[in-house]
């Protein structure tokens, strides 16, 4: 399995290249739009602001091909961390419009003051898988993953929930429709976890 | 509910893995990609790798060394050791570092934080300090590297570091290093109050209570050095970390 992280950013893409080889795939940073169509999925990774993360995309000019493939229903997409946020239609932290895919909105994390809760919502989280899904198993067993993020995204349609953790209130660790996913957290900084998902995602077929 | 995390932290001195007591004395203990290597199939919560001879000796990060340890670590890491610059730090992001540690250049100018903060996120920039208790039992800033002495209070130094975009503090207690003999428990207490960021306490864990303990006085990580790498009275060399089931009933409320 052949993946493109459109390397629209300096985020942290080596660790992404290093699980998917671990899982047992092949990833490669593109910087042309163009060359989407030699491969068979798409990771959209990366780290920092909201509408940075989009001009980039703009700039590239990588949302009208990308729109193209998410709209195709063909090709496996997986938004990690920011690039979850993107999939959505708008953010707090900013003021472009995002991808859209996904029918929600990201908000900016809300913690009772005096409940001794931060922001970011950083480190090691359980999530509960709320449906099943074709990236995150469903067999009971306990997950957790890397978190880091102070923005998460509410979703219009419950159904598109794929996963939850708690921090305060349930947040969305994952999300999804069709053949676009999305996690909040880091699955290549997330041990055996990450892994699996990660293989589930080179085996997913549309 | 997010987990209290546990990190080993590894000291590196010319490219071999080292073990200090009191800052003092570091004794030779492997291959840090080896002990790396261990940590991971362990599933440690994050790792913690700081060259403790690169801002002493003026030298920039191992960049080769450091790229090899990323592509071990399937958790979060950080590196700490002669970062001056934001390129620097950049690049090692670029690496697969997820965060760096800044000391010696934040004490001397907290815009370096600042700068890192703005470019990259404040959950990617964390301050580290080294606190020593006097004579008469005051707790002032110790320095590893650089001749120049710090006269500001360490709470203070600590504060102006989180108002230049620190997203963690590692609070070291410079007593407590390598000791096993349990973490100063007070410094925890004073580090953490009203802190709005992660406090990573590190210094003299030897047992899980120790850990238990300074997650009681309010540190949200724990880092262990000398416990996870000796065994036995001895200290023979052995790496080792709690499994998982231990530390979340450890820290169960």
């Amino acid at each position: 399995m052949h993946v493109a992280i459109p390397a629209i950013q300096c985020g942290n893409f080596a660790s992404v290249v290093n699980i998917i080889a671990k899982a047992g795939g092949t990833a490669r940073l593109i910087e042309d739009p163009k060359e989407l169509e030699a491969f068979d999925r798409v990771i959209l990774a990366g780290v920092g602001a909201f509408d940075f993360g989009m001009s980039c995309l703009e700039d590239g000019g990588w949302i009208e091909p990308l729109d193209r493939l998410a709209r195709g229903g063909r090709v496996p997409i997986l938004g990690i961390c920011l690039g979850m946020q993107l999939l959505c239609r708008r953010s707090d932290e900013g003021v472009r419009p995002g991808l859209g895919w996904i029918p929600a909105d990201v908000l900016r994390i809300d913690v009772e003051p005096g409940s001794g809760l931060k922001v970011p919502h950083m480190g090691w989280n359980t999530v509960k898988v709320m449906r099943p899904n074709p990236i995150m198993p469903t067999d009971g067993e306990e997950q957790r993953y890397y978190f880091v993020h102070s923005f998460h995204a509410v979703c219009d349609e419950p159904s598109d929930v794929i996963a939850t953790a708690l921090h305060g209130q349930p947040l969305t660790a994952a999300l999804g429709r069709a053949n676009v996913m999305g996690v909040q957290f880091h699955p290549e900084k997330s041990h055996r976890f990450g892994l699996a998902l990660m293989r589930r995602f080179l085996e997913w077929t549309c | 509910m997010l987990k209290h995390r546990v990190i080993p932290c590894l000291l590196l001195k010319e490219g071999g893995l080292v073990k200090t007591t009191r800052f003092s004395d570091p004794v030779y203990v492997g291959d840090p990609i080896n002990a790396i290597r261990i940590f991971n199939d362990k599933e440690v919560d994050e790792l913690m790798v700081l060259d403790i001879e690169a801002s002493r000796s003026g030298r920039e990060p191992d960049y080769g060394l450091i790229e090899q340890f990323a592509g071990e670590c399937f958790m979060p890491l950080c590196y700490g050791g002669g970062i001056r610059t934001v390129e620097q730090a950049q690049r090692l992001f670029a690496l697969g570092v997820e965060k760096v540690c800044i000391q010696s250049a934040g004490l001397a100018d907290m815009s370096l934080i600042r700068r890192i903060a703005d470019r990259f996120g404040s959950q990617s920039v964390l301050f580290s300090l080294d606190v020593k208790k006097g004579l008469l039992g005051g707790r002032a800033v110790h320095r590893r590297s650089g001749s120049r002495t710090e006269s500001r209070p360490w709470r203070s130094v600590i504060d102006e570091a989180v108002g230049n975009g620190a997203g963690e503090i590692v609070l070291n207690a410079v007593d407590r290093d390598g000791t096993m003999k349990g973490m100063d428990t007070e410094l925890i207490r004073q580090g953490s109050q009203g802190l709005p960021v992660p406090l990573v306490a590190v210094g003299g864990v030897g047992s899980l209570a120790d850990i238990r303990k300074a997650v009681d006085a309010g540190a949200s990580a724990v880092g262990v050095g000398a416990w996870f790498v000796f065994y036995g009275p001895h200290r023979a060399v052995l790496i080792t970390y709690p499994r998982y089931d231990e530390l979340v009933a450890l820290l169960e409320t």
